[in-house]
């Protein structure tokens, strides 16, 4: 296989790697980082790509897996430093500047949800899988994603309602 | 009617039961200007989908063309020196076996075997003739035997 055949499968779905990479590990350049790393496994295994039935679910299942073992590692690495007793009692800076940027802030919605609905809420609401590519990807079984789906729709629309209606008051 | 629809779909989406064309229908929807205002807190959340599809990897990939040893080559190779060996070595005996001490030609090895014999037989002869020596030795104890001539007589002459 030539680079220009393997640019070419690659290619399509390069970017819904990175963007799934993006979900779970946040930061822009541990997302690239992710990326090239997934990639380049793929390319040193070219070998066996035309064995796979489909590169791009296989791809998606290799970059959920690369990246929680990255933040396994950093959870390994980092202390964590949790203020339990500190409390701010007026809306930070930082935060009234975002409710002005209202899309900016669904992005923080769906940071806090737990993993796996981000990634389902990645692949479903914004690369918009099908549910069975989903499932295989995930490695769940159908009810189960649309389940969590479900979930985290739900949370992001609550949260979305809550300061929604903070904005207008 | 449409809002009626859009608030059925946001129902089912809520539940995760929308289809992929349906769910398309709701982002169409919001992606408009205008919104039905109860559904406003739906809009971000629609246009931060339809922005974030737009996001791209950009860094560009170091694909080398990974040199792997082949193994292949490798018999191919030992085949090959091994058949340069084979090839040296029966050479160099074929054109030096002088060098070795030997000959080449049966004929010229007799001659020179014989020779050789013939040399050996030469000292040989040498040496037996310097045994020869020996039969003088044989001469003087046959003059000593006169001596038991001498004894004879005494013997005469005492028993007397």
């Amino acid at each position: 296989m030539t680079q220009t055949e393997f640019l070419n499968i690659v290619m399509p779905f390069k970017d819904k790697v990175y963007r799934l990479a993006k979900r779970l590990l946040v930061s822009t350049e541990e997302a690239e980082d992710a990326t090239q790393e997934v990639l380049l496994k793929l390319w040193n295994n070219k070998a066996k790509i035309q064995e796979y039935k489909n590169v791009e679910a296989f791809s998606m299942t290799m970059t959920k897996n690369f990246c929680f073992d990255k933040l396994k590692s950093k959870q390994a690495q980092n202390l964590k430093i949790v203020h339990s007793n500190y409390e701010e009692k007026n809306t930070p800076l930082q935060r009234q500047v975002e409710l002005n940027d209202s899309a900016s802030w669904v992005g923080k919605i769906i940071e806090e949800l737990p993993e796996q609905q981000r990634m389902i809420i990645q692949l479903r609401d914004i690369e918009a899988y099908d549910y069975d590519e989903i499932a295989k990807m995930l490695d769940m079984n159908n009810t189960a994603v649309r389940v969590t789906l479900s979930r985290a729709r739900k949370t992001i629309r609550e949260k979305l309602t809550k300061t929604h209606n903070y904005g207008v008051r | 009617m449409v809002l009626d629809n859009i608030e059925k779909l946001l129902e089912k989406y809520e539940n995760g039961e929308t289809t992929l064309k349906e769910e398309a229908q709701l982002k169409n929807y919001f992606s408009q200007e205008t919104v039905a205002p109860h559904l406003e807190m739906y809009k971000p959340m629609f246009q931060y989908f339809l922005g974030n599809q737009k996001e791209q990897f950009t860094k560009d990939l170091p694909l080398k063309p990974k040199n792997r040893f082949n193994y292949k080559w490798l018999s191919v190779a030992a085949v090959a020196v091994l058949m340069i060996g084979f090839y040296f070595t029966t050479s160099i005996i074929d054109n030096n076996c002088n060098d070795l001490g030997t000959y080449c030609e049966p004929e010229e090895a007799l001659e020179e075997v014989s020779k050789q014999l013939a040399m050996i037989s030469n000292h040989f002869n040498k040496g037996t003739q310097a045994v020869g020596y020996l039969n003088e030795v044989d001469k003087g104890t046959a003059t000593l035997g006169y001596l038991n001539e001498i004894e004879n007589t005494t013997k005469i002459i005492f028993k007397k």
